[in-house]
């Protein structure tokens, strides 16, 4: 369907498809990506098994570098950008992630609260005792 | 060798799927061989079963939905003549038939009618109104048609052979762990859901795909019409949500094939995580059907009132506030399984939100009526049925969405006239007014007006007639699902709820005839303007039915309510005037993928089901491999050259031209 290409604006791109047809500054892009998720893997595993840092803060930090590791894929890897052409790859991005949050969130803590209000009548017993 | 299969699941001990089952059978046979003899099978083979034109997809979806709704009513007035005369008795259905079909009833009427009829619709109109040739991806939208048939063969194929699930309609463990329903009926619910599940998932992807990034020049976001916003609210609720069903299915096949423990009684399993899980699915799924209704009636209304939609930027508003959220209510369908006040309060509260915005919408129509010049068609006697009926629906919803009213309506016939309240009241409604106002767009003929108002004022009186007195019996306390029961004080409210089925019976027989007849008498019926209603969107700039590519030239939109612009500033130029700039058109092939692999889809799910496994393994591999040879296909598209385009754009005009001119000097 040719005819609909020509009528399209290019201010939405698909991820991955990118009108830069140059490959030397993409490679980079690339690179770079990789060194810093390799950079961040290392860490991780650094800092789990080491008692350099305070040992409480060792989950948040592996929260940190877990967020940090995200944010390299989808900046490097799958190119979202908060680019005027990217508005629905940021779109679907946020959408996603709320609908995650609501439904995984959402069913801990209605699970969470089931359980303590069903719990079975022996245990209950056993913390009245 | 075939698994748990013998003639033991053939029910000869029980007259009633067995003649039912004949009677489908000789009559599906009775087509074939007449499709068949008659030398129409190169013509359905070619213009329909491989099809990839949007339009066709839609036209065989709504088909779909038409019989299997004819099977589902079906069920329907069985149990209302059950309940009718089951007093102190056993009735005429043994119980477990009676859950069969009650289960049958909720399975098919929305994953095989609801589901098809707006996803048809959706399917049809949709390119249309965006101005464009096709949808996103042609050959995916006919492989998800036809896995959805295939589901809903998988239903139909459990009357006869085996039984169906009977859990009700969503399969609540532990009644559905292999404990308590050792039986396939389970499993024919959980494969043809699994199945046709990713049928909804494609044809989902591919109607999102088809509005953001395919429309044409001018139209943008806040220029669509209304119908093409719903959609899209509700094919991202589809891709959002359609997941979860897969997926929390797969667990419950799961712990019935290889004994895990999701959701069992022991062993660490969760009951309570299926409930939460169907329904952080189902509760987005009720507004995947309803959303797309509410679009069609915007269209209608705007149309038969002669005005631009009221609050258009409101309504986009509403509708995408409904679909956030959508998703944080589904607790509201388990009040009652012990969650703490906080819980219950907090998702109360949000359900009772969610109908701030549907008021929104309602205020909307009534205001787009106000001061218009209404023409009461049928189309618009649906949408003005609807808004009374669903108002009622949405009040008796706001009150269920009170916990401590939920505790004493839970499970009742209240709750069972409720949600038929907003489903038959927007869902079925918005699916005949979309049926009856697209009709001439898809075939190129008017349905029939006296009859198709018939059937509105039965459907619409048979409704109030069959549920209004469920209300009444929910507040005596009967339960739902009920085989007999032995309190007078239901039976007068029973007997005329029997009486209202009988009513819509009516209505279905009425337009089973306006189809009949309007097929009978098209010539007179005949739309040769492609825009029988005045409307004013772009689906009626194009011919009726429209040529395979939709529009000659692609339209150039320059404000909301594209076509009536047109109509209005430029008719003249664009009939009497310079003719366009034709060119060759692409338009991609026919292909018979959809339909082979849901031919082996249909084999592997059966063989699932039974246990069958090297028949498994026959249908996975055969699914694969049409996958493979679509893959490596060479042409994927076929050129109209312009001179043919020329031609065919010729005629429409000339057309169109004649029936003005008509007009004009009348």
């Amino acid at each position: 369907m040719s005819e609909l290409h020509e009528l399209h604006d290019y201010r939405d791109v698909a991820p991955g498809d990118e009108e830069e047809v140059r490959v030397g500054p993409r490679l980079l892009g690339y690179v770079v990506g990789l060194g810093l998720a390799i950079v961040l893997t290392i860490t991780s595993f650094f800092v789990a098994g080491t008692d350099l840092v305070w040992q409480p803060s060792i989950p948040v930090a592996l929260v940190v570098l877990a967020m940090a590791q995200m944010g390299v894929h989808l900046v490097f890897f799958l190119h979202i950008t908060t680019g005027a052409d990217n508005t629905n790859n940021v779109l679907a991005l946020a959408f996603g992630l709320l609908i995650v949050f609501l439904v995984i969130g959402g069913s801990l803590w209605i699970m969470s609260n089931l359980n303590h209000n069903m719990m079975p009548m022996d245990q209950i017993m056993q913390m009245q005792r | 060798m075939l698994g748990k299969l013998s003639w033991a699941a053939i029910p000869f001990d029980q007259p009633i799927p067995l003649l039912t089952g004949a009677v489908v059978l000789v009559a599906i046979l009775a087509v074939l061989a007449w499709v068949i003899i008659a030398g129409h099978l190169p013509y359905l083979w070619r213009e329909w079963i491989t099809s990839v034109d949007h339009k066709r997809i839609g036209v065989m979806y709504t088909l779909l939905a038409m019989v299997m709704l004819l099977r589902g009513f079906a069920d329907a007035i069985l149990m209302r003549a059950q309940q009718a005369v089951a007093f102190h008795s056993q009735g005429f259905l043994p119980p477990e038939h009676y859950n069969q079909i009650f289960s049958a009833h909720g399975t098919i009427m929305i994953f095989f009618v609801a589901m098809p009829f707006v996803i048809g619709l959706m399917n049809l109109v949709v390119p249309l109104q965006l101005g464009v040739r096709d949808v996103a991806f042609p050959t995916l939208n006919s492989v998800g048609f036809w896995l959805t048939a295939t589901g809903a063969l998988l239903v139909n194929i459990s009357l006869v052979v085996g039984e169906f699930a009977r859990t009700g309609w969503l399969p609540y463990p532990p009644l559905s762990e292999l404990t308590y329903s050792p039986g396939v009926g389970v499993d024919y619910y959980a494969w043809s859901l699994e199945i046709s599940g990713v049928g909804t998932l494609v044809a989902g992807i591919n109607l999102v795909t088809t509005v953001l990034k395919l429309r044409t020049r001018g139209m943008s976001y806040l220029r669509m019409p209304m119908f093409c916003w719903t959609t899209l609210a509700s094919n991202l609720l589809i891709v959002a949500a359609f997941p979860i069903l897969t997926a929390t299915l797969a667990m419950l096949i799961l712990d019935r094939y290889f004994g895990f423990h999701f959701f069992t009684n022991e062993a660490g399993g969760n009951i309570m995580m299926f409930m939460n899980l169907i329904w952080a699915w189902g509760h987005p799924e009720v507004y995947i059907l309803v959303l797309p209704a509410f679009g069609i009636f915007s269209e209608v209304v705007s149309t038969f009132s002669g005005k631009p939609l009221f609050g258009y930027r409101s309504m986009v508003l509403a509708t995408m506030a409904i679909f956030i959220i959508s998703f944080m209510v589904w607790l509201h369908h388990f009040f009652t399984m012990g969650a703490g006040p906080d819980v219950n309060a907090i998702f109360g509260i949000a359900s009772m939100i969610i109908a701030v915005p549907t008021g929104v919408k309602i205020y909307n129509w009534l205001f787009t009526m106000y001061g218009g010049r209404i023409r009461f068609t049928t189309p618009m006697l649906w949408s003005i049925g609807f808004m009374v009926t669903f108002i009622l629906g949405g009040l008796t919803g706001v009150l269920v969405a009170v916990p401590p009213a939920d505790f004493l309506l839970h499970n009742s016939l209240f709750l069972v006239a409720h949600f038929h309240n907003v489903i038959i009241g927007g869902v079925v409604f918005g699916a005949f007014a979309g049926y009856t106002y697209w009709f001439p767009k898809a075939f190129g003929f008017r349905l029939h007006e006296g009859l198709g108002k018939a059937a509105f004022w039965f459907w619409l009186v048979g409704f109030y007639v069959a549920f209004m007195p469920l209300y009444a019996v929910g507040f005596l306390g009967m339960t739902r699902r009920m085989q007999h029961y032995d309190v007078a004080e239901w039976r007068p409210w029973l007997m005329v709820a029997g009486g209202g089925a009988v009513l819509i019976l009516i209505g279905i027989i009425f337009q089973i005839m306006q189809l009949v007849t309007s097929i009978r008498d098209r010539a007179e019926l005949r739309d040769s303007t492609g825009d029988p209603w005045d409307g004013r969107s772009l689906e009626w700039a194009t011919a009726s039915p429209p040529p395979v590519f939709n529009f000659a030239v692609m339209p150039d939109v320059r404000g909301e309510d594209a076509y009536w612009a047109m109509k209005v500033q430029a008719q003249q130029q664009a009939l009497e005037g310079r003719e366009p700039d034709y060119r060759d058109i692409e338009m991609p092939r026919n292909s018979p993928t959809g339909f082979v692999c849901a031919f082996f889809a249909t084999i592997m799910g059966f063989a699932l089901i039974w246990h069958i496994w090297w028949m498994v393994a026959a249908g996975g591999i055969g699914a694969f491999a049409t996958f493979v040879a679509f893959a490596w296909r060479d042409h994927d598209e076929y050129v109209i050259p312009a001179a043919e385009v020329a031609r065919i754009d010729r005629a429409n005009l000339e057309q169109r031209r004649a029936a003005l001119s008509l007009a004009g000097g009348t």
